[in-house]
């Protein structure tokens, strides 16, 4: 069990080689090995979706799986949602509406909405909220956080339209 | 005072001017103590005050950035995993640690034999009494354990996958004990001879026998409320460092009080306050039960000490639904006395507050502040309260947000419910006949115990707010709305609660800023954040009363190496009690910018004024000016311009108060419940709130309906539910509730400043517990509605499965 392998995490377009033991989570190696810590853990038992990542274009519980497993695949973690210093809209969205206060869950959230987004740019509000209902957040009472994903959504949607 | 004391402040600041900071303390405490303030300007008079800015906390949280406990580490640093007891309550008959020992990369293993002159976790100082010190709780358990979770041993590892493993390797024999569990049964025994009864506590004032004989109807109701907590994203977490260079101690991951704590953990741990630091960073939520001392605090700065190594605790979640405060578990046999139009001639409560098995460090504070104030913001003649306090074998219960008036609202919403039904009246108008009025404000409840504080209600319209809230949320309508969807055969109803808040209780706190020589300002205070908008909210009085741009106020924070003293973020208190230090430390260099501009520009300090940051003629554009940038640099230590008088654009400054200020709001809600799976769906909910002036009407907005939602998953779907035998049922996610965007309505929000504080000289009261306060009395009452049953509802929560047995009587 305590053996350890070798294994590349590729986290916002950059290799991170690594050695863990089998049993590490994905959300612990990218914390601990890759130095990431804007993914937080809130349960490590897949609930609270504190640790959302997205992982080749889906977004997964980073506590629920293994680090190994994430061997050769591309992970996006909110460090690499901006775009130097410019903020992705989602970003300024949560700041511009209050759509966080003690932002520990805001990455997962950040993660989970910008998925959403990318996934369905058209996204209609029950889908949105089925989706946006299944991470927590215990400061906000969700209000300003389903008001920032919603315009940004129509922020991105705008400058689709203009492109 | 009288209508002359409303210039204190001014006067203050006039014989404060170019004093030093010793100064400061005596001459502002005395004066500053009893102040009487004029009604403050509305934001519309004010530069950024009052204004709905966004954070300057918000850059770092949004991309990724943040340091949060977990994301702490020090170099060679060991992590920390406890032994729990997986019994209720039992006698330890045996720990075997030579396995755990035995495996490469652990360290220590530790037991209560290891750390057998340490003290258990102490009350805060003003907590103490002598009488409740048997039932403290030792850091790791010493003959007994008492609550499953209960630390037992603790293991030290290279590694925190190694310590865990460890941990496992741990054997605890336990020699099982009867189970307490509610604290409505009788007492059982906490040590051989010694009650679990640890205390009975008293409130009272007026003739309640009087009260009782001369009353039309006497209503008697069995009210619970139920246990849970607030749960914050973040688990705990403490890491222990000692640099034995500087023989100094420190605790990083501390949260809420961090000045306070430090105080406790010198006691404890025999050191001076300059040899023992505590550091606040980001903080994931803390709604009261985070940042209070608890075991793993303790050992991680033991293990430093004594390893010389670093040493992380990170709390799992499982630990943390086991082991971080409960709350809110009571029970309440409650009458009301009332005159023949539903006016109250008295109320008598006798309360069994469900402890769990160690009292912590808030001492009895929760069931003191149910009895304080239970009778929230009505006129009461005659009162009587007595609450057991009573040690159960489950985990321990402190304080969460609203402690004590979450469940006393519950109690006395229920009882003005019931008032309505038996006399026939309207469930508001039975509330409005019995409201304190505008005019007798202050108004004084004075208890008969000594030692008792009394509360003074310094300003409030209950009934102005009660009928702005019915109006804004269009209440009669609703109620026609209602009866013909209920005469449709829908399960629907509305709600009313009125509640009272308590916030900002002095003495004292201070501030000192320093304007540098690039026009930064530093602010450093001795509040916390715990996530709240304490940055933003003290940045914005700064830069009202400096004049510069609240973005480029740096606020620090729990830090206490940087301040000496500093409140923390408790009971609604940072942005009152911090806040009016901030504005008196940043009018000390207001005038001092002033009168030196003055000298500079050959103009008088009253004819000047700050504006964006720089000194300007008050009278007209233009003209000479100079920035305060420029104006520190030419008053910098050892500058001629000073001629022997203090360097520096700075000050430290201190606001002193004996007033506690009382908020007030009124929530509102309808609900909808399913017939078949007896699920409630809360379809409206507006929170009306009096906080006398907003510094942000946005982060007030949001504490509000944050409140609510967490008050929701309390009254709705939150509990911590044992078995038989003492097992915890809710220790994940799955069981332990919380509300979800699906779950959560849109909450309205009427903010009102109807009321600012005259005890304080921004007129601020607290906010951050008046979303949460009301929320279990208004879903009593509008599910009472729904079901068509008065005085249906007499515990909480309001699970599907109690809902379905309340359905069953309809039927």
């Amino acid at each position: 069990m305590n053996e350890k392998i070798d294994i590349t995490l590729t986290i916002n377009g950059r290799d991170y080689a690594i050695r863990v033991e089998a049993r590490k989570t994905l959300v612990d190696a990218i914390r601990d090995d890759c130095g990431q810590t804007g993914t937080h853990i809130g349960c490590e038992h897949g609930i609270c979706g504190t640790c959302t990542v997205i992982l080749d274009d889906a977004v997964v519980r980073s506590c629920l799986m293994f680090a190994v497993q994430a061997h050769g695949k591309s992970i996006r973690t909110v460090e690499g949602l901006a775009d130097g210093e410019e903020l992705h809209p989602l970003q300024r969205a949560f700041i511009t509406h209050h759509g966080l206060q003690c932002g520990f869950c805001t990455p997962g959230f950040l993660m989970l909405a910008v998925n959403a987004l990318e996934q369905n740019p058209d996204i209609g509000d029950g889908e949105l909220m089925d989706i946006l209902s299944s991470n927590l957040c215990r400061c906000t009472g969700y209000q300003n956080i389903i008001k920032a994903v919603r315009a940004a959504a129509i922020e991105m949607r705008a400058a689709r339209a203009a492109e | 005072m009288g209508p002359g004391s409303v210039s204190a402040f001014t006067r203050v600041f006039d014989a404060l001017w170019a004093g030093t900071t010793a100064e400061f303390a005596w001459k502002l405490g005395p004066e500053m103590t009893h102040a009487t303030y004029s009604v403050p300007p509305p934001a519309s008079a004010r530069s950024v005050l009052g204004h709905p800015v966004t954070r300057i906390e918000d850059l770092p949280l949004v991309t990724g950035r943040g340091r949060y406990a977990g994301d702490i580490n020090f170099p060679h640093q060991l992590h920390m995993r406890v032994v729990r007891a997986a019994h209720a309550h039992g006698r330890i008959v045996s720990i075997n640690t030579a396995a755990a020992r035995a495996l490469p990369g652990v360290v220590a293993v530790w037991t209560n034999a290891d750390i057998a002159d340490l003290s258990p976790i102490d009350f805060r100082a003003d907590k103490s009494s002598e009488a409740l010190k048997p039932f403290r709780q030792p850091a790791l358990a010493h003959g007994r354990v008492r609550y499953i979770g209960d630390p037992v041993a603790v293991v030290f590892a290279e590694d925190p996958y190694l310590a865990e493993d460890a941990a496992e390797l741990v054997g605890v024999e336990i020699e099982p004990l009867p189970v307490v569990l509610s604290a409505s049964d009788p007492p059982g025994e906490f040590d051989p001879g010694r009650s679990g009864e640890a205390a009975l506590l008293r409130h009272s004032y007026g003739d309640i026998e009087a009260a009782l004989r001369a009353a039309h109807a006497i209503i008697e109701l069995d009210l619970s409320t139920g246990r849970h907590s607030g749960v914050p994203l973040e688990t705990r977490g403490a890491i222990g460092r000692y640099d034995a260079a500087r023989d100094i101690l420190e605790l990083h991951g501390a949260a809420k009080i961090p000045h306070r704590n430090r105080e406790t953990l010198c006691r404890m741990l025999d050191r001076s306050p300059s040899a023992l630091h505590v550091h606040e960073s980001h903080v994931g939520g803390g709604f009261g039960i985070r940042g209070e001392i608890y075991p793993e605090d303790v050992l991680v700065l033991v293990a430093a000490l004594r390893l010389r190594r670093p040493v992380k605790w990170i709390e799992d979640r499982r630990e943390h639904l086991m082991c971080a405060n409960h709350s809110r578990q009571q029970r309440h046999l409650a009458r009301i006395a009332v005159d023949r139009d539903g006016l109250i001639l008295g109320i008598e409560d006798e309360i069994f507050h469900d402890q769990g098995a160690y009292i912590r460090t808030h001492g009895v504070n929760v069931p003191n502040r149910t009895m304080c104030m239970l009778t929230g913001a009505y006129r009461v003649p005659a009162y009587r309260a007595l609450a057991h306090v009573r040690l159960t074998n489950k985990t321990p219960a402190a304080t969460y947000r609203a402690p004590g008036r979450f469940e006393s609202t519950f109690v006395r919403s229920r009882l003005m419910d019931a008032v309505a039904d038996r006399l026939g009246l309207d469930r508001v108008e039975v509330r409005r006949r019995n409201l304190i009025a505008a005019s007798e404000m202050p108004y004084t409840i004075a208890f008969n115990e000594p030692g008792v504080e009394e509360l003074e209600l310094d300003s409030g319209d209950y009934a102005g707010l009660l009928d702005k809230a019915l109006a804004a949320f269009g209440w009669s309508a609703l109620q026609q709305d209602l009866q013909r969807r209920r005469a449709r055969g829908e399960a629907v109803g509305a709600g009313v609660a009125i509640f009272l808040e308590e916030s900002g209780r002095g003495p004292t706190d201070n501030a000192k800023i320093v304007v540098d020589g690039t026009g930064a300002v530093e602010l450093i205070t001795g509040g916390a954040s715990l996530g709240q908008g304490f940055e933003t909210a003290m940045a914005q009085i700064c830069a009202e009363a400096l004049g510069v741009d609240y973005r480029r106020v740096r606020v620090i924070h729990g830090q206490t190496d940087l301040i000496d003293h500093g409140i923390g973020a408790h009971a609604a208190r940072a942005t009152v009690l911090t806040g009016g230090a901030v504005h008196v430390t940043a009018g000390l260099v207001r005038q001092k910018a002033l009168e030196f501009a003055a000298e500079l520009l050959q103009t008088p300090a009253a004819e000047l004024d700050i504006v964006d940051g720089s000194v300007v003629r008050r009278d007209r554009k233009g003209g000479p000016s100079i920035t305060l940038a420029e104006l520190a640099r030419r008053i910098a230590p050892g500058a001629k311009l000073l001629r022997g008088r203090a360097p520096q654009l700075a000050a430290h400054g201190w606001y002193n108060t004996d007033h506690t200020v009382f908020p007030y709001g009124v929530h509102l809600a309808a609900v909808r419940i399913d017939r078949d799976t007896g699920q409630v769906a809360v379809e409206r909910f507006m929170v009306a709130y009096d906080v006398g002036r907003a510094v942000n009407p946005l982060l007030i907005e949001g504490q509000l309906v944050g409140g609510c939602v967490q008050g929701l998953g309390g009254a709705l779907c939150e509990e911590f539910r044992y078995d038989q035998n003492g097992e915890p049922l809710a220790v994940t996610f799955a069981d332990y509730l919380l509300p979800t965007l699906r779950e959560t309505p849109d909450v309205e929000v009427l903010l009102t400043e109807d009321a600012p504080s005259p005890h304080h000289p921004l007129g601020l009261k607290g906010a951050g517990e008046g979303g949460i306060n009301g929320v279990g009395g208004v879903i009593a009452s509008a599910i009472d509605d729904a079901l068509g049953i008065p005085g249906a509802v007499t515990e909480l929560p309001l699970s599907p499965q109690r809902v379905k047995a309340l359905l069953r009587r309809t039927q």
